[in-house]
């Protein structure tokens, strides 16, 4: 028997996980597969320990993920006998509702809003619980732990509820829901520190691996039939990892030959680039994360 | 986790006062900027003509902010150094959001108060001060900022220290718990390394000075409250008859078989078992999220709390709290409001307002209504009654939300007498 252990960031997310399942009808953690996402699953394993986590998971797939993290999904949710939901960006595409995009930065990234607000209408969801943290970005930076959206899943950052102290007001009406954002004070290395000391597991390719890739605009974007490639884009092998795990479309790979735990948690700490430097998406333009959170997006 | 401590500040003072560009500061001389955040800030700096680097691009992450030059919403900053992580609420300085640092101040233990050497203290300065004081903050850092534009000088520094001495003879803080630091936020004087061209000052830098607080010193010492959030019941093979309630402990220590009572039952039980996750504790502290089982079969929901019977808190239907308005809806005589004090809710309605009480420490005067940045005093008539401490014993236990009935909305936060 020990007497105390104690970290505060995670004690606060347990607070959190508790809160919504207290406090909302219909919960689900959206999943993605990439480690903040299987962070918080541990998180909500602990909240409830040792009853089961109250509330499903929701993947929105995009098709075009890297076969690693859905192999990885599903024996996660085999192995801790939880609900798993998933949803396709490709019916969405085939409904008419969203239409592919062309070229060379063509991504479903942005579908995938679409594909999740029909998600959450069909199951009424009532809180969507996702793994962002403040830290990724300046726009997220702003962001509350309960988050309440409208109808159309929009965020009016101007016009956010004041949290004080850690009481936390879920309250919405009809049609609105709220994104719950456990991990919001937990940085990059936080998460990894966490990951390592707890020894959770998490998919292959967050680890060094030799890979088909071609570098554009000085990142490295993955060899594949889904990523557009122009002829003149040479396709070479290389030792690389990935430090954020999303679509193959919008995570580029860093140079690394750290395989284990314990030399990437070091080279996060060495590192002189952030996460989100390794985000397709967001080079768009200085704004693009705010612009997709005000229409829906996680 | 390693084992860094966990110190909270928010930055408080006016409008450009420098706050953000403080913390960007920060952020850079701990090597925390990555480089592609640097080069952001790099290049927006040159495509706005300015000689110098803009750090309050680091924070000022709205289209609206940068467009404007000021901070309009809270943002949390993270930055660690080998010893310390640090969560810093970046708030914003214009009085129209004083409800804002009311919110940072509300999850901090150290507040920055930055004054810009050329102005001294203004109204923001006492206002933020007070509302430092109201919440209990353990410490406040006077930052005295742009020294540059002052040629540096020592007079303007203990002029603007001497001006704020007399605030703090006017607030419950002691001498000890306020640190002046004279600073250059824009050339980083002071901020992580010692200033040569303030040999005049002999005191630590921000950075040291931030180094050097310790958690435990922070955390106030009261009884031990655990608000239960959420009950435990697997109904599986292996856990069939397991009931457990689960919450956050604020105050003091709880211990297995400590004798306790439920509230609002006032039913007596011993501790049984304490745990975390998978692990059994003997003591849990204040803080940590953890699940408790009792000796006795009790029927226990949320928003009951746990007490040892040695301690018991006051449970009244009647409190009288200072009100900070949050809403642009005022908050009037015979108004309802959905009340919530931690985890559990009651209704509640407004029977007086006794005073708007002036953020200079002048006063207080009578009033109809709070508005939106009020802050004042006001009693309540309680649905049921809830079992509170004092605000200036504890923090936790002596505060409180009201939710707007009709738009759901958090409108005012109190802090009870
Ligand atoms: N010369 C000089 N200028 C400074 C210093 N610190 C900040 N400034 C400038 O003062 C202006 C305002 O700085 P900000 O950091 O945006 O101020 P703020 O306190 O965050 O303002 P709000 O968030 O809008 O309340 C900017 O132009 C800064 O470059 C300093 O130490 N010296
Ligand atoms: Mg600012």
């Amino acid at each position: 028997m020990s007497t105390i252990y104690f970290n505060p960031k995670e004690s606060e997310s347990i607070h959190i996980l508790r809160e919504v399942a207290a406090q909302f009808e219909r919960p689900v953690l959206l999943f993605s597969g990439g480690k903040d996402s299987i962070t918080l699953v541990r998180l909500a394993q602990k909240a409830f320990y040792p009853a089961r986590i109250p509330f499903p998971l929701l993947h929105i797939d995009t098709g075009h993920n890297f076969p690693e993290t859905i192999q990885f999904r599903d024996e996660l949710v085999k192995e801790l006998g939880l609900e798993l939901i998933v949803r396709n960006v490709q019916d969405s595409i085939d409904q008419g509702k969203v239409r592919e995009e062309k070229g060379r930065y063509a991504s479903r990234n942005t579908l995938q809003t679409t594909t999740l607000l029909d998600a959450i209408e069909e199951f009424k969801f009532d809180a969507c619980i996702g793994g962002a943290r403040r830290d990724e970005e300046k726009a997220r930076a702003k962001e509350r732990v309960f988050s309440v959206r409208d109808d159309f899943g929009q965020w009016d950052e101007k016009n956010q509820r004041p949290e004080l102290f850690d009481m936390l007001n879920g309250r919405i009406e009809q049609g609105q829901n709220v994104r719950v954002f456990p991990i919001s004070n937990w940085t990059e290395l936080d998460v990894w520190e966490y990951i390592k000391t707890e020894n959770i597991k998490i998919p292959s390719i967050y680890f060094s691996h030799k890979r088909k890739v071609f570098f554009r605009d000085g990142l490295i974007w993955t060899a594949n039939k889904h990523v557009y490639r122009e002829p003149h884009e040479e396709v070479v092998e290389k030792m690389v990892r990935f430090r954020t795990v999303g679509d193959m479309t919008c995570t580029a790979a860093v140079l690394s030959e750290a395989d284990t735990l314990d030399t990437v948690v070091e080279e996060i700490r060495q590192s002189t680039l952030s996460e989100r430097g390794a985000r397709i998406d967001d080079k768009r333009s200085e704004a693009a994360m705010e612009k997709r959170k005000k229409v829906g997006y996680f | 986790m390693e084992n860094r401590k966990l110190i909270k500040i928010a930055t408080a003072g006016s409008v450009d006062d420098g706050k953000s560009t403080l913390i960007g500061r920060l952020l850079y001389d701990t090597g925390s900027l990555t480089t592609d955040k640097l080069e952001a800030i790099e290049k927006t700096s040159r495509q706005r003509g300015f000689d110098y680097l803009d750090f309050s691009l680091a924070t000022d992450g709205l289209v609206a902010e940068r467009e404007q030059g000021i901070t309009i919403d809270v943002a949390h900053i993270y930055f660690n150094t080998d010893k310390t992580n640090f969560i810093v609420a970046d708030t914003p300085g214009h009085v129209e959001y004083t409800r804002n640092m009311v919110t940072g101040a509300s999850t901090s233990q150290v507040a920055i108060i930055l004054i810009d050497a050329r102005k001294g203290v203004i109204e923001q300065t006492y206002r933020h001060f007070f509302i430092s004081n109201l919440l209990r903050l353990s410490h406040v850092v006077v930052a005295i900022n742009k020294m540059d534009l002052v040629g540096y000088d020592e007079d303007v520094f203990l002029k603007i220290k001497a001006d704020f001495d007399a605030l703090v003879e006017k607030s419950n803080f002691q001498t000890e718990q306020i640190t002046f630091i004279p600073i250059s936020a824009l050339k980083g004087e002071n901020i992580a390394k010692k200033s040569a061209e303030m040999p005049w000052y002999v005191g630590n830098t921000l950075l040291d000075h931030l180094e050097v607080l310790e958690p435990e010193d922070l955390q106030e010492q009261a009884f031990a409250r655990f608000p239960v959030q959420y009950v435990i019941r697997p109904k599986t093979d292996a856990f069939h008859d397991f009931r457990g309630f689960s919450g956050k402990l604020y105050g003091g220590n709880l211990n297995v078989g400590d004798q306790v009572t439920i509230l609002p039952s006032f039913t007596e039980s011993k501790i049984k078992s304490i745990q975390l996750f998978d692990q059994e504790l003997e003591v849990a502290v204040p803080g940590a999220s953890i699940t408790i089982t009792l000796e006795d079969e009790v029927d226990i929901s949320r928003g009951d709390m746990i007490v040892k019977s040695s301690e018991l808190p006051s449970s009244e239907k009647s409190i009288t709290a200072t009100i900070c308005q949050v809403n642009h809806k005022p908050l009037k005589i015979g108004q309802k409001y959905t009340l919530q004090h931690g985890v559990n809710r009651v209704l509640a309605k407004v029977e007086s307002i006794q005073s708007k009480i002036q953020t200079d420490f002048s006063g207080e005067e009578s009033t109809e209504a709070l508005k939106l940045n009020d802050i004042g005093k006001v009693s309540f008539k309680l649905s049921k009654a809830i079992h509170f401490d004092p605000y200036q014993v504890n923090r936790s236990n002596g505060s409180f939300i009201l939710i707007d009935e009709g738009t759901h909305d958090t409108v005012s936060v109190g802090f009870i007498f």
